[in-house]
C-alpha cells in the first residue's frame, strides 16, 4: 500500500490505529472518501435492490419484489408485441388466395423475406441453407426445376404442410408409398412391398436400361433385356417413358438430376434396398401439440421456395 | 474499543481467523442454496414428465461420454428471438430427471433442448456420421463409429438403479425390465406393449439407424429424439412470480 517508505512517524502528520506489533506501529490511513461512500452506496443499492426485485426465498416461493419483474411475463410479452404488430399481415397472407400472394407486391415482399428466415431456421438443415439439398443423400435441391411433387405454389405449400412418408401427418405425401428393395436377398418392410424378386443380374440389366434413357454410357445387350423387366415392374410409378409421376413421388430416370446419385454402383444400391426419404409435417397439430409453423408462416416458406428459381 | 479488543483475538491467532472465515462463507453459502431444495416453485408443476427409458438413458450416457455439452446447449432461455428459433423456454422441470442436467454454457452448436422430433432419425443418422455432409458450413466432428459400436444392455439396469438413489422414480418394475426395453424400442415390428405400458405411450420406437441389433448410435438418436417433447404445454401455464 506504502508506496514512499516512511522513515519517520512524526513526519507523516498521521495517527496510529494504536496498533502495535514488536515495535512496528500501524498508521492510520483512512479510505479515501469517495471510496467509503460508494461502498455505502453499493449496500444500500443491494438492500433497494432485493426489495424491487425478487431475492429472498420464503417458505412456499421467494419475494416477488414491488416491481413486479419477471422474465417470463417479459418474454410473453415481448412476443406477443411482435405477433400483434405482424398480425394484419398475417392475417392477410393467410387468407390470400394461394397463386394471388405473388401478384401482391406488400404481401410478397413480406412472404419472401419472413420465408427465407424461416428457412434458414427450420428447413436449411436437410435442404442446405443455399437451398441446393444435399446431394447423393436424398435431400433434394429446391433450386432446380425438378420437382418430386410439382413446383407450383399450391404444390410446395401441400408439400411443406403434410411432409412426406412422416409418421405423424395421415396427410403426409407417399405414406406407405416406397422404391421397394428389389433384391431377392432383402427383407424387411421394403422387400414386402416389390411385386417382384430381382436376381443380381436382373438388376444390373435394369439398371444399365436406366443409364440409357438417362443418356449415360450404357451396355446395350444389358439394356435392351433390362427395358421388359423394367416395363414389367417399374413403370407403374416411373411411367412408360421414366420420366416419373408427381402423384407418386416417383422421380424423372431420363435427366441428370438424381435425389441419390446417378452412377451405376449407387443405381444398384436404390435398386437392391430401396429408398424413401421423410419430411417433417410443418403443419399438422394435434391436441397438447401445435403445429410447428401457423398457416401464414407455411404459407410464407412456399412463397420463398417458389421464388428460388424452379417455381411453375 | 471493546469490540476492537476482541476483534484483535481473532486477528492474531490465524486458525480462529480461518475457522470463522468458512462459517460465514458456509452459511453465506447454505442461504443461497438450501432454499432451492424445499421451495415450492423452484419446479414447475408440469404434465408429461417422466423418467428416460433404458435406452434413451444409454445414449444420454453417450452424449456426455463424447462431451456434447461441450458445444451444445440444452436450454432455451426466455427470450423472444430464442423462443423463435428454438420453440418453448426451457422449464427447471424438464431437467428434473437429469443428474447431472446438460444445461451446457456455450454454443458452438445450436440449443438441443427442444431438437426431439425435429429431423427425421435418418436425419440424426446421416448428420451424426458426416455433418459436413448435409451441413456444409458445419464444424462438428464426424460421429460415424457410433453406428459400428454394440451397445449391450448389460450395465443400463445398475445405471437406473444408481439415478434412483440420486431421485429419479424409476419403479421396480422399470428396472427389472430394463434389459428387454433397451432392445424392444428398437423394434417396431416388436411387442412394445411392456415398453409403452411402463413409460407412455408417447416413446418413440424405432429402428434409429436402420441396421439390426443396438448400436450406440441407436441409442444417442433415441436420447435426441425425445429432448423436449415431454413436457404437454397445452396444460402450461407459466408462474407470474418467475
Amino acid at each position: 500500500m506504502c508506496a514512499k517508505p516512511i522513515k519517520d512517524d512524526t513526519k507523516t502528520k498521521v495517527g496510529t490505529t494504536g496498533h502495535s506489533w514488536d515495535g512496528i506501529e500501524e498508521l492510520n490511513n483512512p479510505l479515501p472518501r469517495w471510496w467509503l461512500w460508494t461502498f455505502y452506496l453499493c449496500i444500500l443499492f443491494a438492500i433497494g435492490y432485493t426489495i424491487a426485485y425478487p431475492a429472498w426465498p420464503l417458505i412456499s416461493g421467494a419475494t416477488p419484489g414491488v416491481l413486479g419483474a419477471s422474465t417470463r411475463a417479459d418474454v410473453e410479452k415481448d412476443i406477443q408485441r411482435f405477433d400483434e404488430m405482424n398480425a394484419p399481415i398475417k392475417s392477410k397472407l393467410a387468407a390470400a388466395d394461394l397463386t394471388a400472394i405473388e401478384g401482391d407486391e406488400a404481401l410478397r415482399a413480406y412472404a419472401l423475406e419472413a420465408g427465407k428466415s424461416l428457412f434458414a431456421t427450420n428447413c436449411a438443415q436437410c435442404h442446405g441453407s443455399g437451398a441446393a439439398g444435399v446431394q447423393g443423400l436424398g435431400y433434394p435441391n429446391l433450386l432446380d426445376n425438378d420437382w418430386l411433387y410439382g413446383g407450383a405454389i399450391d404444390a410446395i405449400h401441400a408439400t411443406v404442410t403434410h411432409g412426406v412418408r412422416n409418421t405423424v401427418d395421415p396427410d403426409a405425401r407417399n405414406v406407405g408409398i416406397y422404391m421397394p428393395a428389389w433384391s431377392d436377398k432383402a427383407v424387411g418392410a421394403l422387400a414386402d412391398m416389390a411385386t417382384a424378386k430381382l436376381t443380381g443380374e436382373q438388376i444390373g440389366e435394369v439398371v444399365h436400361y436406366v443409364l440409357k434413357i438417362s443418356g449415360q454410357a450404357a451396355d446395350e445387350a444389358k439394356a435392351t433385356a433390362g427395358a421388359a423387366i423394367y416395363t414389367d415392374n417399374c413403370v407403374a410409378c416411373h411411367g412408360e417413358d421414366g420420366t416419373g409421376n408427381r402423384d407418386l413421388g416417383a422421380p424423372n430416370l431420363t435427366d441428370a438430376i438424381w435425389l441419390f446419385g446417378g452412377d451405376e454402383t449407387t443405381l444398384t444400391a436404390t435398386l437392391m434396398d430401396g429408398r424413401g426419404g421423410v419430411m417433417p409435417s410443418w403443419g399438422y397439430a394435434t391436441e397438447g401439440s401445435p403445429a410447428r409453423l401457423s398457416e401464414a408462416d407455411i404459407r410464407a416458406v412456399a412463397v420463398y421456395v417458389h421464388s428460388l428459381g424452379g417455381g411453375e | 474499543m471493546a469490540l476492537l479488543d476482541k476483534h484483535k483475538t481473532i486477528e492474531k491467532n490465524a486458525s480462529i481467523l480461518l475457522v470463522l472465515s468458512l462459517l460465514v462463507v458456509l452459511v453465506g453459502g447454505l442461504v443461497q442454496i438450501v432454499p432451492l431444495f424445499y421451495l415450492q416453485n423452484t419446479i414447475e408443476n408440469v404434465q408429461g414428465m417422466r423418467p428416460y427409458t433404458p435406452l434413451e438413458l444409454a445414449g444420454r450416457n453417450i452424449y456426455i461420454r463424447e462431451g456434447c455439452y461441450v458445444c451444445h446447449s440444452q436450454m432455451v432461455r426466455p427470450m423472444r428471438d430464442e423462443v423463435e428459433r428454438y420453440g418453448h423456454y426451457s422449464l427447471a422441470a424438464e431437467s428434473m430427471y437429469d443428474h447431472p442436467f446438460q444445461w451446457g454454457s456455450k454454443r458452438t452448436g445450436p440449443d438441443l433442448a427442444r431438437v426431439g422430433g425435429k429431423y427425421s432419425n435418418t436425419w440424426h443418422v446421416d448428420h451424426l456420421s458426416n455433418p459436413e455432409a448435409i451441413v456444409p458450413e458445419s464444424v462438428m466432428p464426424k460421429y460415424a463409429y457410433l453406428a459400428t459400436s454394440e451397445l449391450s444392455p448389460d450395465y443400463i439396469d445398475d445405471v437406473m438403479a444408481t439415478h434412483r438413489m440420486v431421485g429419479v422414480p424409476y419403479t421396480d418394475d422399470q428396472i427389472a425390465n430394463a434389459k428387454a426395453d433397451f432392445v424392444a424400442q428398437t423394434l417396431p415390428d416388436g411387442d412394445t406393449s411392456g415398453l409403452l405400458g411402463r413409460y407412455g405411450a408417447k416413446v418413440t420406437v424405432a429402428d434409429f439407424d436402420g441396421k439390426p441389433r443396438v448400436s450406440e448410435m441407436d441409442a444417442l438418436v433415441a436420447y435426441l429424439q425425445v429432448l423436449g417433447t415431454m413436457v404437454d404445454f397445452s396444460t402450461f401455464t407459466p408462474d407470474a412470480s418467475r
